[in-house]
């Protein structure tokens, strides 16, 4: 289990004040003036050294992403946007940081962008997340009161400003392109890459795209060193990481756990275990609603990282655990993810805006059984024609979640189409003749 | 969809012509002034929630027209952004919009028998406004309060960990005229574990944990 002395998030649940005293008390702000004279350089290598992989779901290395920005100027600004549009279903960690770690986020804000040369960051928050909104605003003009942004940021003559937009209610926006559409005041439809965001992004200026965990964390691995957090956690799957507990279990929550800790640990430990006790387990989907789920068998033992969750076909996401009892009809739970996607889809890739419906009419079908047997393997193909073939992974998203369902279910939508079969069959000829 | 029954009852006449009030208008120059000069643009959705907010929930035609020509903007292209994003109303709507999530982790955790809630004690279904104009009831995607599930969210406010009963309460509180208390509707500290708190025992900040 993670040790008290290595969290990073002390106040994730709000229990301390969020505003900027307190947040000084809790080390935010603290001398990151010095950590600023180390240069864009040392940041850049140190966040690398730390092995912090992105939280956002896609898990790209940060520190990599970072030196992708252009070296040598060229006259174009460049721009640092924070992804705080959360929505994937399961997933609720940058709420958390949003309201009650405020700051922890702007300093990271600060700090990335010295070392990618930016002097704007916007910070793209969901629209529904009002409350969340208006604390962060309120963190921000403290901070541009405080000095610690502004012309002369924590009095290093480094120049840097943030600024908080709000989106309008629309998943795809949390894709990195999409959201650069959306800041630029259009439909939030994905552009096709490249070029990629650090050639031509925000305005046509190279412009870095990170999750608010992501930045949040920075500061903590530059006062620690990077190799603090390299320690934690498994190679290549380094640091702490917020878990969102969702679901059949007793005590639902948020937690920073370290990286690789076994999902049943992280289950029965921190989330009250699961209703009823593990045996009750059906399935869980451990990375937010776009990963295949995993069958009882493999959450045995699986570690809750980046690798060991691919390894079983599914992976980490944004570390979303969705937690699913036997009284689960699993084929409603991912028919409804289904629908999410369809209503989500942006509409302007065909596999994606039509097989995105398309798959949902199936998967109503398949829960009560109203479907012929080939028809399981016809929605497989399908997914498959989906996956891969949109401009962004939205489609990825719909598809696996189905594959998932396929792969460790398969004998239950057998079950249902027989079952069905057998209710709607006319009497046996026997009968009819007596 | 249908349509509302009586008109809304903070809404603009529909034909009627719109313009932000003073104070809207100075914090649309503001909001303008935070994208780089040339890229007003950035600011339409930041505009059309301010004028949707000042016309009580909803963007008429006219409402759509200023705020397109205010950033001189073809009004299709503005449209195009009122359509695309699910927060933007382009018919009335009720003083409360009641959004009831209903993606699977809050439908895990019993969504269903607080959208019949609302149903029962609003007496509309889903896309309905009750005719007095109080109530709108909508289902909405994923709003990202999972480990709190079930949630609604009623205008700016979320409601959480609710049950059928915990959500007829706070709908009947509303009817009467009072505001329910947001957030956790079981005294739940944000999206803390309710039982064994087994991480930041060191804090001393948590519930029963003073002193520490």
């Amino acid at each position: 289990m993670l040790r008290e002395e290595d969290r990073v998030f002390t106040n994730l649940y709000g229990a301390g004040d969020w505003r900027l005293k307190g947040a000084r008390s809790r080390g935010d702000w603290d001398n990151t003036k010095d950590l600023m004279a180390k240069g864009a350089d040392w940041i850049i290598d140190e966040v690398k050294k730390s092995g912090l992989r992105g939280r956002g779901g896609a898990g790209f290395p940060t520190g990599l992403k970072w030196s992708f920005m252009p070296k040598e100027p060229d006259g174009r600004p460049h721009y640092l946007v924070v992804n705080a549009d959360e929505g994937e279903p399961g997933t609720c960690k940058d709420r958390d940081v949003l309201r009650n770690e405020p700051h922890k986020l702007l300093e990271g804000c600060l700090l990335a962008s010295l070392a990618m040369d930016a002097h704007l960051a916007y910070i793209y928050i969901r629209g529904e997340f009002h409350d969340e909104a208006e604390r962060l605003e309120a963190a921000v003009e403290e901070a541009r009161e405080a000095g610690l942004i502004g012309k002369d940021a924590c009095g290093s003559g480094f120049e840097f400003d943030i600024r908080v937009h709000r989106g309008a209610g629309a998943y795809i926006c949390g894709e990195e392109t999409a959201l650069l559409e959306s800041l630029e005041g259009r439909k939030g439809m994905p552009r096709l890459k490249p070029p990629f965001p650090a050639g031509a992004g925000l305005y046509g200026c190279p412009t870095t795209v990170n999750n608010v965990e992501s930045l949040a964390v920075v500061p903590d691995i530059l006062r620690r060193g990077g190799s603090w957090f390299s320690a934690l956690g498994r190679p290549n799957n380094a640091g702490t990481k917020i878990f969102c507990i969702s679901g059949h279990v007793n005590d639902p929550c948020n937690v920073e756990e370290e990286m690789g800790i076994p999902l049943k640990e992280l289950i029965e430990k921190h989330a009250g275990g699961v209703r009823g006790g593990w045996d009750k387990l059906l399935a869980v989907i451990p990375g937010g609603s776009s990963v295949p789920l995993i069958p009882k068998l493999v959450c045995d033992s699986v570690l809750m990282d980046f690798d060991s969750l691919v390894e079983v076909k599914s992976g980490l996401g944004t570390a979303a655990v969705i937690v699913m009892d036997k009284s689960t009809d699993i084929v409603a739970a991912i028919a409804r993810l289904s629908k999410f996607y369809k209503h989500e889809s942006c509409g302007q890739c065909t596999p994606c805006r039509e097989g995105t419906g398309w798959m949902w009419r199936v998967m109503e079908r398949l829960v009560t059984g109203d479907a012929g047997i080939k028809e399981i393997d016809l929605l497989l193909e399908v997914s498959h024609e989906i996956e891969g073939h949109t401009i962004c992974a939205l489609g990825d998203a719909a598809a696996w979640p189905v594959q998932g369902l396929i792969r460790h279910f398969r004998p239950e939508l057998e079950r249902r189409i027989e079952a069905c079969k057998t209710a709607q069959a006319p009497a046996p000829a026997g009968t009819r003749a007596a | 969809m249908s349509g509302p029954t009586n008109p809304p009852a903070n809404g603009a006449d529909e034909a009627g012509p719109f313009a932000f009030t003073k104070a809207n208008a100075a914090l649309a120059e503001e909001i303008v002034g935070r994208y780089p000069e040339d890229r007003e643009a950035s600011a339409v959705m930041p505009l059309l929630d301010l004028a949707q907010r000042q016309n009580g929930g909803w963007l008429p035609p006219p409402a759509v027209a200023y705020v397109a020509d205010y950033l001189g903007m073809p009004h299709i292209r503005v449209y195009e952004v009122v359509t695309f994003y699910s927060m933007f109303n382009l018919k009335p709507v009720g003083r409360n919009q009641v959004k009831v999530c209903t993606t699977t982790p809050c439908w895990l955790c019993g969504s269903a028998e607080v959208l019949d809630a609302c149903r029962e004690t609003l007496g509309i279904d889903l896309d309905e406004t009750s005719e007095d104009g109080e109530f709108t009831l909508t289902e909405v995607e994923c709003i990202g309060a999972c480990v709190n599930a079930p949630v609604i969210q009623i205008n700016d406010d979320y409601y959480e960990d609710l049950d059928g009963a915990r959500t007829a309460a706070l709908l009947d509180l509303l009817k009467k005229g009072e505001k329910p208390k947001p957030g956790s509707q079981t005294g739940r500290q944000c999206s803390a574990p309710v039982k064994g708190l087994a991480t930041l025992i060191s804090s001393g900040k948590m519930k029963g944990r003073e002193g520490d």
